[in-house]
């Protein structure tokens, strides 16, 4: 048997019922709770973690099985949903296996049927359970550290970094913000030797020239005004470690300099004083600029760009990583799940359609904080499309009214709605638009809906 | 441990010979004092007109009624039922006192050897006092706490616990006691 009890919420207005089919299933050492009535049983799916199966009588007053179905495909999407009937509602029962259900059970059921039932719910769901776990274990293989992905151009972002770390040599991280330069330069530190000594950030843009000055180098007492004490700066804090100098491409003409002294002499000088310190670090550096156009402007020194770029690593843009997408949500979502104590499984049909579909000018930064959005605000343990309050790709024109979509936009829009209605079923959207299965894949590749 | 009382609440007579059968069966198996009670009452107000079948919780109260005390297992002749199932061989009070068990749906397949249909109830009389006791239904299919849907499965068992169950009933039983 599972070590996990199986959840069962049985959702029936008679009282009668959920005594007696809640204490058979007990016996079977099923974890059964119940609840009288749809509203009550939405609230239940909303709340609590994982339901297994849900035992749904399709006749109550107010809100019917069949609704309660619909929510619960929304809410718990793993969960089998039983619908009991009477017999003259047999036909509705049938109906509510189209829309999801996974079976149906006659009013008073025969014990076999129901045992056979639930014995085969049960181990058809450990059966998932076992291949998620798998799945898991295969993940791994799109990990590198902290960075994961499956897409052909991340790999070789992995094959270079896991050859660079180990060597010691200075590496320039280029890539959009929000791309992960600042993990990726973790990733190699931690994948060299110097991985037990310290891994220290400084960013280049946020400090003035003379704050960063002392940031870097430390200072001596008296070196300046407020300088109340001798103070180390980063590169001795990170010595015998890895030190990432983000946004490189904004550092001041006088601070490259003394930069491009510390790297060849790979000692440094506390503002103020006089001895130079003797530094061992290694230099992870990024940015989100073209710095070769800043060297071609005059704006980066030349033979600090040549000493930076040793190894050159390249970060795509997630608009071109589209296929990282679900598993990026999957991460982001089990470690949301950790810091929000909240029972996070995943995020519905429709929200991952949507999330395939954004252009993340943001990034994985962007992506992150837009789950991040949604699991604080989701009720269940799927987070909603209306969760995301991801903002409509189409541009606002002045006056805040917005600028009707175009043809593409439209049909992307209605290929993503017949996708979520079918629950990604490509055969069934495809009968629905009237187009061929083929022409569905093409149009699916075009707006980057699908692996 | 007090003994557990057994008791004939069928309709008709009892045939001669079942409850002792039942009793030896019960005492051997859960490894606890058993005895056969004599007494002329029988449940009312348990028929459900329109299902011509009894309710098999409504004789459970009835049973917790008459016998104000103890552990006791009803075996009737009368069709059980709960009210989502089309009938059920018993119930019992799950860690509870009563518990209920019934000939009717046991004659299925219309065995000629009348110790095969007296054989199924003793194993379904243990089935629904291991509830009583505590224990849940057990995966391994021929212990006597396995679910029964249908006569097949009664065949299945072999009318005695496996030794998983067993332990547990001994840590609840010792538990108890010592509680």
């Amino acid at each position: 048997m599972t070590a996990e009890k199986t959840r069962v919420l049985v959702v029936d207005d008679e009282e009668i019922v959920r005594e007696s089919l809640g204490g058979w299933l007990a016996q079977d050492g099923l974890q059964v709770e119940s609840a009288p009535d749809g509203p009550a049983a939405v609230e239940r799916m909303k709340g609590e973690g994982k339901w297994s199966i849900l035992l749904v009588d399709l006749k109550m007053p107010g809100m019917d099985g069949i609704q309660v179905l619909e929510e619960a495909r929304r809410l718990q999407p793993d969960a089998a949903v039983v619908i009991m009937t009477a017999y003259a509602t047999v036909d509705t029962a049938v109906a509510a296996i189209k829309r999801g259900a996974y079976d149906y059970l006659v009013k008073p059921f025969d014990p076999e049927e129901l045992s056979l039932l639930i014995q085969k719910i049960v181990s058809q769901q450990q059966l998932v359970h076992e291949n998620a776990v798998l799945r898991k274990a295969l993940r791994r293989e799109y990990d590198f550290h902290d960075v994961v992905s499956k897409s052909p151009a991340m790999r070789q972002v992995f094959e270079l970094a896991r050859v660079a770390a180990p060597s010691g040599s200075t590496v320039l991280i280029l890539g959009e913000s929000g791309t992960g330069k600042e993990v990726l330069a973790r990733a190699i530190h931690e994948e060299s030797p110097r991985k037990e000594a310290p891994f220290v950030a400084v960013s280049c843009a946020a400090l003035s020239e003379s704050l960063l000055e002392s940031e870097l180098f430390g200072h001596e007492r008296g070196a300046f005004t407020g300088a109340t004490a001798r103070r180390k700066g980063k590169f001795e804090a990170a010595h015998g470690g890895t030190l990432f100098l983000d946004e490189i491409g904004d550092v001041s003409p006088k601070l490259q300099v003394d930069l491009l002294r510390v790297l060849e002499e790979r000692k440094v000088q506390r503002v103020g004083g006089n001895e130079p310190v003797d530094v061992d670090v290694r230099i992870v550096a990024a940015t989100n600029r073209d710095l070769r156009q800043a060297v071609a402007a005059g704006k980066f020194r030349e033979d600090l760009f040549y000493r930076l770029n040793v190894i050159s690593i390249q970060l795509p843009p997630l608009r071109d990583r589209k296929e990282d997408v679900p598993l990026l949500v999957e991460r982001f979502l089990e470690l949301l799940a950790v810091e929000l104590g909240k029972p996070l499984t995943g995020v519905s049909a429709e929200a991952l359609a949507a999330l395939m579909a954004h252009a993340w000018p943001g990034n994985v930064r962007e992506l992150r904080n837009v789950l991040e959005r949604g699991a604080v605000v989701a009720q269940g343990s799927v987070v909603q499309l209306e969760d995301l309050g991801l903002k409509p790709t189409a541009p606002a024109a002045p006056g805040g009214k917005a600028v009707p979509p175009s043809l593409d936009e439209v049909e992307r829009r209605h290929v993503i709605e017949v996708l979520s209605y079918t629950g990604g079923n490509v055969t069934q959207a495809a009968r629905i638009l009237r187009i061929d299965r083929v022409t569905l894949y093409n149009k699916m590749r075009r707006y980057q809906l699908r692996d | 441990m007090e003994a557990i009382g057994l008791w004939w609440i069928g309709e008709r007579e009892e045939s001669p010979g079942t409850m002792e059968h039942v009793r030896l069966h019960v005492a051997r198996a859960l490894a606890l004092p058993a005895l056969v009670l004599e007494g002329p009452e029988r449940p009312t107000g348990t028929l459900d007109p329109r299902r011509q079948q009894h309710s098999s919780a409504r004789i459970l109260e009835w049973l917790l009624r008459a016998r104000p005390e103890g552990r006791v297992l009803g075996v009737t002749d009368v069709d059980l039922f709960i009210p989502v199932l089309t009938f059920v061989f018993g119930e019992a009070q799950l860690g509870g006192r009563a518990a209920v068990v019934s000939t009717a749906r046991l004659a299925e397949g219309a065995p000629r050897d009348p110790r095969v249909r007296v054989e199924r109830l003793a194993k379904e009389a243990v089935h629904e006092l291991g509830h009583a006791l505590g224990l849940t239904h057990c995966p391994d299919i021929v212990c006597a706490m396995s679910r029964s849907a249908s006569v097949r499965d009664v065949d299945r068992k072999a009318g005695v616990l496996c030794r998983d169950c067993r332990s547990r009933l001994r840590d609840s039983t010792s538990g108890a006691e010592g509680a």
